[in-house]
């Protein structure tokens, strides 16, 4: 990809003045699908412009698919990605494989982006211990963390190996949404991070909504991306329903850190489409049509597939045939994941420990009878 | 051999492990330049490097999670919370996160991680320094729950946690930092951490006791034994596992026991004991089983400390009506 002979921001400017970039959200389309900043366009070849689309198509066919399976009972708990695919394709766009991700449970996309499968993640939500076998493949993801906040601290953890290792061009990401920036753990794992100066990107994805809990009662600051300031972090926001911004801002934010300046908090502003969980929650108790209506229209596909659509590069029925493979493939993923072998209670007793204590060895003994039976 | 105390004790097995893993990193608030505010890190940063033995910024949660993302890169992470009333900041990052990951990843992950924290009343701190938190974490599967009662244990577990590849809480008893000393072998030698140890031997009535309770255990025993009354102490050394079959192989010969602890007596380490002797052994007593704790209050202000905890008298009066029950 061309895009990389300037960065779009200059995160060592806003670092050593703390000046207000990071309240001037980066954007290179409109939600109609105009092209605001040119330059910035044209570093992406006609080829960059599909690949992303096709993957924001593939995000949202994954969703689809996921929701209908969750509604036939196939699944567990399963966090709605429909309306964050540009954030989350954009900054997965930018991730290089020796990269470290630590997600939080939204960002099953971005997991099977970095090299863990679709099975598995239909096995995380089910409940399978094979949900993580990409951690045993050797994928330098975590698990899709549950208690928000704990994937900063752990990140900075990593970040700060990564450096100790000396290992170049190498960096540590961690996901969380607008409420999990309320965490004591988010500023910890921040400050950590920058105390250090580790080659760490914290993304925070503001989608507006903590299950029922609006960004305004999180915090009464402005942005989220400032938040990075009071811990020598600079922050950026960025459009999120805007992928080739995402992932540009995404890259430069890699780069920074890459290069030994410390972390970068990236904020992007995107919105949950969607219920917060396939289990039962309900937008229509504490949010309006009217709220959503002006979201749904910055639609992070549909303003890419207008400036395709006008470059002749992209049509309905070129969509139409990648969504119903792309459907394929997620319902072979859960016959795949429906075949997964029955799980035994004493093999989750012999991963207590290393070596099992006794009282855990009586145990496995008692477990074992039972399974033999 | 040297005599040493069980902060030096500690200090050279530190040393130890520093010497033979350069995998194994020693953080923490204040236990780089300044050594630890007990000095138990004192000179390991000059001997070690800044890379190896480092302060952090002051944040229990975060050093933990520290802890665990190093570990997830190849790194054996000692990390020190300064006091083990500071642990409740991190409770996620030993219940709901180290202590899960070789389950979460099927045996695949491990994380060996020693998490020292001083505890323990008797030296008139401030708030939450000296409580005695064990009762809240040896319910947590997967993680090792482990307190020396002397230099000689002191040395030999701690490099015992650290080269073990599941996390270790590893309880230091500041009342016992400087009140004792012990023939301390140099060099490498390891104690195990899952194993009590009979730390008198005798035959009348068994006291189950550990950290400083063990010390007013043998206290007892000594002034006991003037009026033939044999006492036996063991010394549990680990609170999760707990060593159950060393103590029903006393109960066995005694038939009479007594559980000592520092800890409120709700749940916890000596109730299951008493537990255990119940459910197992219970036909080997011929009394009922004693139990000696500190109330089940908030660890008191600082100057009532005293009055509070459990000590040799407590124990000495628990011991007599067990044996004339």
């Amino acid at each position: 990809m061309a895009a990389n002979s300037k960065h779009v921001v200059d995160f060592g400017h806003i670092k050593s003045t703390m000046s207000d970039p990071y309240k001037k959200p980066v954007q290179l389309i409109d939600e109609n699908g105009k092209i605001v900043n040119k330059e910035l366009f044209d570093r992406f070849s006609d080829d960059d412009l599909v690949n992303l689309m096709e993957k924001m198509v593939w995000e949202r066919a994954l969703h689809e698919q996921t929701m209908n399976f969750s509604r036939q009972g196939r699944l567990g708990f399963y966090a709605p990605t429909y309306g964050e695919e540009a954030s989350e394709m954009g900054i997965a766009h930018a991730m290089k494989k020796q990269d470290y991700l630590f997600p939080a449970y939204r960002d099953l996309p971005q997991l099977i982006q970095h090299g863990a499968t679709v099975k598995e993640g239909y096995l995380w939500s089910k409940g399978h211990y094979q949900c993580y076998d990409y951690v045993r493949r050797g994928v330098r993801a975590w698990i899709p963390q549950i208690i928000i906040g704990a994937q900063y601290v752990q990140m900075a953890g990593a970040a700060l190996g990564i450096k100790k290792n000396g290992e170049k061009d190498t960096v540590a990401y961690a996901f969380t949404g607008d409420g999990g920036t309320s965490q004591g753990d988010f500023y910890e794992g921040i400050n950590f991070a920058s105390s250090f100066q580790a080659p760490a990107v914290f993304f925070v994805q503001n989608n507006g909504w903590a299950i029922s809990v609006p960004r305004k009662t999180q915090t009464a600051a402005e942005t989220l991306a400032q938040k990075g300031v009071a811990s020598g972090v600079p922050g950026v926001q960025v459009d999120g329903m805007d992928i080739l911004a995402t992932y540009l801002v995404a890259k430069d934010a890699r780069d920074f850190a890459v290069a030994g300046n410390g972390p970068v908090l990236v904020e992007t502003l995107t919105y949950r489409f969607g219920a917060h969980s396939s289990a039962g929650d309900d937008p229509s108790r504490y949010r309006t049509k009217e709220e959503e209506k002006p979201w749904f229209d910055k639609d992070p596909l549909i303003r890419l597939r207008k400036v395709l659509t006008d470059k002749k590069l992209w049509d309905q029925d070129k969509e139409d045939k990648l969504v119903a493979q792309y459907k394929d493939e997620f319902k072979q993923a859960m016959k795949d994941a429906e075949a997964a072998p029955k799980q035994k209670v004493s093999d989750f007793l012999k991963h207590t420990f290393e070596v099992p204590t006794p009282d855990v060895a009586a145990d496995i003994e008692k477990f074992q009878a039972k399974e033999s039976k | 051999m040297a005599k040493l105390t069980y902060i030096k004790a500690i200090t050279d097995g530190l040393d130890q492990v520093l010497q033979e893993d350069p995998k194994t990193l020693i953080f923490g608030e204040d236990v780089g330049k300044n050594g630890g505010v007990f000095r138990t890190t004192q000179g390991l940063q000059d001997k070690f490097g800044t890379d190896r033995v480092f302060d952090t910024p002051l944040a229990e949660s975060g050093i933990l999670g520290l802890s665990i993302g190093l570990a997830l890169t190849g790194w054996r992470p000692i990390p020190e919370i300064q006091f083990m009333g500071f642990t409740m900041e991190a409770v996620d990052s030993i219940g709901g996160q180290m202590s899960r990951n070789r389950f979460r990843m099927s045996g695949d992950v491990s994380m060996p991680i020693t998490i020292r924290t001083p505890f323990g009343g008797g030296t008139h701190t401030a708030e939450l320094h000296g409580d005695s938190l064990e009762n809240m974490f040896v319910g947590i599967p997967g993680l090792r729950v482990v307190t020396p009662a002397n230099p000689y244990d002191a040395k030999g577990m701690v490099i015992s946690a650290v080269e073990n590849n599941d996390p270790v809480l590893f309880m230091e008893n500041l009342k016992l930092y400087r009140s004792m000393k012990d023939e301390v072998p140099e060099g490498h030698y390891t104690v195990p951490l899952d194993k009590a140890k009979v730390a008198r031997e005798g035959s009348d009535i068994t006291i189950v006791a550990y950290s400083a309770e063990v010390n007013e255990a043998l206290k007892v025993a000594d002034k006991l034994e003037k009026e033939n009354i044999s006492v036996e102490v063991i010394d549990l050394r680990s609170l999760s596992p707990i060593d159950t079959a060393t103590i029903f192989a006393s109960i066995d010969k005694t038939h009479k026991v007594v559980i000592a602890q520092e800890a409120q007596k709700m749940a916890g380490v000596g109730a299951q004991v008493a537990s255990a002797i119940a459910e197992n052994d219970i036909m080997s007593l011929d009394a009922p089983i004693g139990r000696v704790a500190a109330p089940d209050s908030i660890f008191p202000f600082a100057m009532a400390e005293n009055d509070w905890l459990p000590n040799a008298d407590d124990i000495e009066a628990k011991v007599r009506e067990i044996l004339n029950y």
